[in-house]
């Protein structure tokens, strides 16, 4: 009953939100009168980038920007994570990191993924954790904001996506900026810790010292969690009391989680102009979210098998990894919510999930687009969509067509493609690394709950996701150079692939609606959309499914 | 190669709004308007020495203090973390059997369950309200005080931390414990 409530307030509540949100999202990336104050902060941001920020791009043009300015993202991340020792804002001097560690907290953070290999307490600097961390926070979820703007204007039939270096500052400034203050200012309020003083010294009650680090908390969280970021600023993420202090930051994260995934759909349809087929799509996003949810908290409510033996009185679940704070259905709930999207944060540690309730994390991944990352969510479902339109075509014997434009070989080959990658990285690399050392010799856990972390961390660097089976002993420099090369290649490559499909279908002439075009804003496509989803999701991955988290169910849980 | 020189004109806007401006913004805020939490919700004695926070729980093991949760990382503040291990392993019935000795469980008086399951960061300052009654007997016994002021000392500091949203009570170890210095 508890867990119903909870659910009905942040899934409703992120839901109602959405929608004026999906509202402001248009006016603010896709302005549609040039004079006002779009005009205004169009002069604005034209300024800032220069002479240089040019004409509106097609396609090809508007990648090679996106591509240009994650390039300079990269390269400043990078520079300040290697000089973290000789910079200011270090109170706790904190010491120079490895070198493939560099590596793969720059590609985590640039793809938007957020995975972490380091511990932030223990090893970031204030100045690492804000002027890298915070800002690639900031401008990835952009970049994501940005790509999905452009490829709806394709999809609206325009020859030309827009300017990329307009539409990332639009997503920084007029959307995440003003979302993050007002988030970090209820954190403040929520007693959520907001100081550039080091860690402190304490002598306990009985007298031991405690080292207790601190830190710039508010600010860096409203826009973890905004962002589809997810990054913590300590090594456990939000479970630990000062990056999530409450059962109300709680609540207001997890909001925060789902909230602009979802208006992200509605900016889709809004400059598509078809709101009807965004609602299709939400909707089978939506069962798909509450699909996962019921089975998330009904498994977790099993008590923790280790203990089954012993006399200890289990009657609220498995605690094992959980605050006591949040109450009892907040971690799975947020475990899902955290995977569905490409956010990553934790609140709960999903190593020590019930293995089934550790499936559901697993296949929000690997589906990847149930409202997904910022942006990028939409962007994915798109990919879906192309493949359903395909499949649907072929079974009715039809041209397959999308919003008056036809479906033809290049587009359902690059569609494919950008899938056939995802479940290359995932199974490729979990093949890989469960059969050499560069695996075997990092799990925490042993059989198939150790095959689920190899699974589990790949299919979190392709999501670019960032959470993780976090026992695993990740900061090794295969497992650093692996998952960084993954998170940067699973990025970039569906952004540029829908972009390439967008703009050869804004050339396609627009054919006239009959009785014979596929209808894309009804029940039965929603359904041939979902079917399309479980099919694909469940043919690639199942096999992986029931060698992990299947697997340690069947012979542990009786 | 313009596209660059965009690139890093757009950097500096960012770094400078975003990570300059936005920070200086809210780290202002919150110094003016909630300084203690802030902070870090330092708790300190008379003298000004600090003696941990108010959200983050410290080590308790003698048996005249309530005790928290177990931790994996030690209730090590400057390093958190979970056990990381799976539910069905081997070396979390280990602990529980550990944890069981300690509070002297039996089936007949069943140890609650937030007494064996570490929390996610290893910091979790609170105990169920149950788990807190449970060691009444012991804290009594080491202080020689009558059990009915312990309760009612719990049953006060107990609160449901969602409101109606959430049925089980919590209380905080270290409040409890202070409250027992009074």
């Amino acid at each position: 009953m508890d867990a119903i409530l909870l659910i009905l307030l942040i899934v409703g509540g992120a839901t109602a939100l959405s929608w004026p949100l999906g509202r402001y999202l248009r006016w603010a990336m896709d302005p549609v009168s040039l004079d006002g104050p779009a005009a205004r902060f169009d002069r604005l941001f034209r300024a800032i980038g220069g002479r240089t920020t040019g004409a509106d791009q097609d396609w090809k043009r508007y990648c090679i920007a996106l591509l240009a300015f994650n390039v300079v993202m990269f390269g400043v991340c990078f520079a300040v994570l290697a000089l973290q020792q000789w910079l200011p804002l270090n109170p706790d001097g904190k010491e120079a990191l490895e070198g493939s560690l560099i590596f793969n907290t720059t590609a985590s953070f640039t793809s938007n993924t957020n995975l972490q290999h380091y511990s932030g307490e223990v090893s970031l600097s204030y100045c690492s954790q804000l002027a890298a961390l915070m800002w690639l926070q900031f401008v990835s979820a952009a970049t994501g904001i940005a790509a999905l703007t452009a490829m709806a204007r394709g999809l609206a039939g325009r020859p030309v996506l827009g300017n990329f270096f307009v539409d990332v500052q639009r997503a920084t400034f007029l959307v995440l900026l003003p979302l993050a203050v007002v988030l970090a200012t209820a954190m403040v309020c929520g007693g959520m810790p907001m100081t550039l003083q080091g860690a402190v010294k304490a002598t306990t009650l009985e007298g031991v010292e405690q080292v207790i680090a601190r830190g710039p908390l508010a600010a860096f969280l409203a826009i973890k969690q905004l962002g589809t970021n997810g990054g913590g600023f300590f090594g456990p993420n939000s479970t630990h009391p000062f990056e999530n202090p409450s059962f109300f930051t709680n609540v207001l994260s997890t909001i925060a989680i789902v909230l602009l995934p979802m208006a992200s759909v509605w900016m889709f349809g809004r400059i598509v102009g078809r709101m009807r087929h965004a609602t299709v799509v939400f909707a089978v996003m939506m069962a798909l979210l509450l699909a996962k949810l019921a089975g998330a908290v009904a498994w977790e409510q099993a008590p923790t098998q280790a203990f089954a033996a012993l006399p200890i009185a289990q009657d609220i679940g498995n605690l094992e990894g959980k605050e006591l704070r949040f109450g009892a259905a907040a971690g799975p709930l947020w475990a899902v919510a955290t995977t569905c999207t490409s956010n990553g944060s934790v609140n709960c540690m999903h190593d020590s999930l019930n293995p089934l309730t550790g499936l559901v994390p697993l296949a929000g991944m690997w589906l990847n687009a149930t409202f997904g990352g910022v942006g990028v969510g939409m962007i994915n479902m798109f990919v879906y969509i192309v493949l359903a339109v395909f499949v649907a075509g072929m079974m009715v014997g039809r041209t397959p067509e999308y919003l008056q434009r036809r479906v033809e070989m290049r587009e359902v080959k690059l569609a494919v493609l950008a899938m056939f990658a995802h479940a290359l990285f995932i199974l490729g690399g979990t093949a890989l690394f469960a059969c050499t050392p560069w695996g075997t010799g990092t799990l925490n856990n042993v059989g198939a709950h150790g095959f689920s972390e190899i699974l589990y961390e790949f299919s979190s660097a392709s999501a670019n996701n960032g959470s993780g089976f976090e026992g695993l002993g990740d900061n090794t420099v295969p497992w650093n150079v692996a998952t960084g090369l993954v998170m940067l290649l699973a990025r970039y490559i569906p952004i540029v692939l829908p972009l390439a499909i967008a703009g050869s279908l804004a050339k396609r002439r627009a054919t006239a609606s009959s009785a014979g075009t596929l209808a894309v804003d009804t029940p039965t496509f929603g359904v041939m959309l979902l079917a399309t989803i479980l099919f694909l999701g469940a043919l690639t991955f199942f096999p992986a499914a029931a060698l992990g988290p299947i697997a340690e169910h069947l012979q542990f849980i009786k | 190669m313009t596209a660059f020189v965009t690139s890093l004109r757009l950097t500096a806007a960012t770094l400078l709004v975003c990570v300059g401006g936005y920070t200086t913004l809210i780290l202002v805020l919150a110094q003016l308007v909630t300084p203690h939490t802030a902070n870090g919700s330092l708790v300190t004695r008379a003298d000004g020495t600090v003696i941990g926070s108010e959200r983050i729980a410290q080590a308790f093991s003698e048996p005249r203090w309530f005790w928290p949760r177990p931790s994996a990382v030690g209730y090590n503040g400057a390093g958190a973390g979970g056990s990381n291990k799976s539910p069905t392993s081997a070396d979390l019935t280990e602990r529980g059997r550990q944890v069981v000795a300690a509070h002297g469980a039996t089936a007949a008086r069943p140890l609650p369950a937030d007494l064996a399951a570490a929390s996610g960061s290893g910091l979790d300052p609170h105990i169920t309200e149950a788990a807190a009654l449970y060691q009444i007997a012991r804290v009594a016994a080491a202080r020689g005080v009558p059990p009915d002021r312990l309760e009612r000392l719990v049953r006060e500091r107990a609160f449901a931390p969602g409101g109606f949203l959430t049925h089980e009570r919590i209380v905080s170890v270290l409040e409890l414990n202070l409250a027992l210095e009074r």
